[in-house]
């Protein structure tokens, strides 16, 4: 294969990063505009997005609070959403450049879709599409949550149906898991057992953060990759 | 300070670390086979569980609605492997249309 310069393989990642910068704008405004409806004020929401850009952990902590769940238990949640980053990470690893700090920074580009563009098979990752593909879709999420706040006012969540939002977009995810393969499915299956038995008998919060032991599954049966 | 603030500074680092962990301290290499099996099967259960928990309950009770009926729509848009936009935007309007009954 051709070795081509990082600043092209940058434009390339900021390309395939601009095409999911618009379903990311409008997921953004929407979580603006719940958080507005929850009563987070203006300024949480934008900075939420702005330090943490993550919206299924923003998305898991909204669903927790809403249901009258403590602090705690929603940054559990969020951070056990949140932990396909961490394998996600480890995969990238050996194409990140520099020191630790560096890598470290380089390393925060890492989210779903530019992980997924930025793929080259066997391990491999292609730095410059990963970090150009993240900066569209952080631009898109940030401007997105202002926008969806200062409209929040105006808009009734509910009417519209934006819900539906949080579990569907967690659903789009999930149904991405579940092809990868059928221990993927059986740990969904205990999850969703174990976390809807225990909704009338604990506190909002706690079956999101019991369903994880849907993911033992992993010690059994295993397999080469 | 309050929830929502405590939730969004512990997250801020949180999510730095979890993302950094693995290029700062693996370099190249892995972690062991059990841990990385059962890490790859978390982000499925939780994802199942915000789903089942966000459609069915409200409080501590289960319930189906428009809400339900939104994410169902969604979730068979999915399916037929429609984008995240368009399935998304099929499961509001579902909702929204049904709630305008």
């Amino acid at each position: 294969m051709m070795r081509r310069d990082s600043s092209s393989e940058f434009r390339t990642g900021i390309q395939a990063g601009l095409a999911f910068a618009l379903p990311t704008f409008v997921l953004a405004v929407s979580f603006g505009v719940l958080a507005r409806s929850l009563d987070w004020g203006v300024v949480a929401p934008i900075v939420f997005s702005a330090v943490v850009f993550s919206g299924s952990a923003q998305f898991a902590v909204a669903d927790v609070l809403d249901a009258g769940g403590s602090a705690i238990a929603a940054i559990v949640a969020a951070i056990l959403v949140n932990a396909r980053f961490a394998v996600m990470g480890v995969a990238v690893a050996s194409s990140l450049h520099g020191g630790r700090i560096r890598r470290a920074l380089e390393a925060q580009a890492t989210v779903d879709a530019s992980w997924a563009i930025a793929n080259r098979g066997g391990g491999r990752f292609e730095r410059d599409v990963l970090i150009g593909a993240t900066l569209p879709q952080y631009i898109a999420w940030v401007g997105g949550t202002a926008l969806g706040v200062l409209v929040g006012d105006a808009v009734d969540a509910e009417a519209l149906g934006l819900d539906v939002l949080f579990p569907a977009f967690f659903l789009g995810l999930l149904i991405e898991e579940l092809r990868r393969g059928r221990r993927q499915v059986a740990a969904a299956a205990i999850a969703c057992a174990v976390s809807l038995a225990l909704v009338p008998l604990t506190p909002p919060g706690i079956p999101i953060i019991a369903a994880c032991l849907g993911a033992l599954l992993g010690l059994w049966g295993r397999r080469a990759p | 300070m309050t929830a929502v603030w405590t939730s969004i500074v512990v997250l801020a680092v949180a999510n730095f670390v979890i993302k950094a962990a693995g290029p700062v301290l693996l370099g190249g290499r892995e972690l062991p086979r059990p841990v990385l099996d059962v890490i790859a099967l978390l982000a499925p259960a939780i994802l199942a569980a915000l789903v089942v928990v966000g459609t069915f309950s409200e409080d501590r009770s289960l319930r189906i609605d428009a809400q339900t009926a939104g994410v169902a729509v969604a979730g068979a848009a999915f399916v037929l492997r429609a984008s995240m936009l368009v399935a998304i935007f099929l499961g509001a309007l579902t909702a929204a249309l049904l709630r305008a009954l």
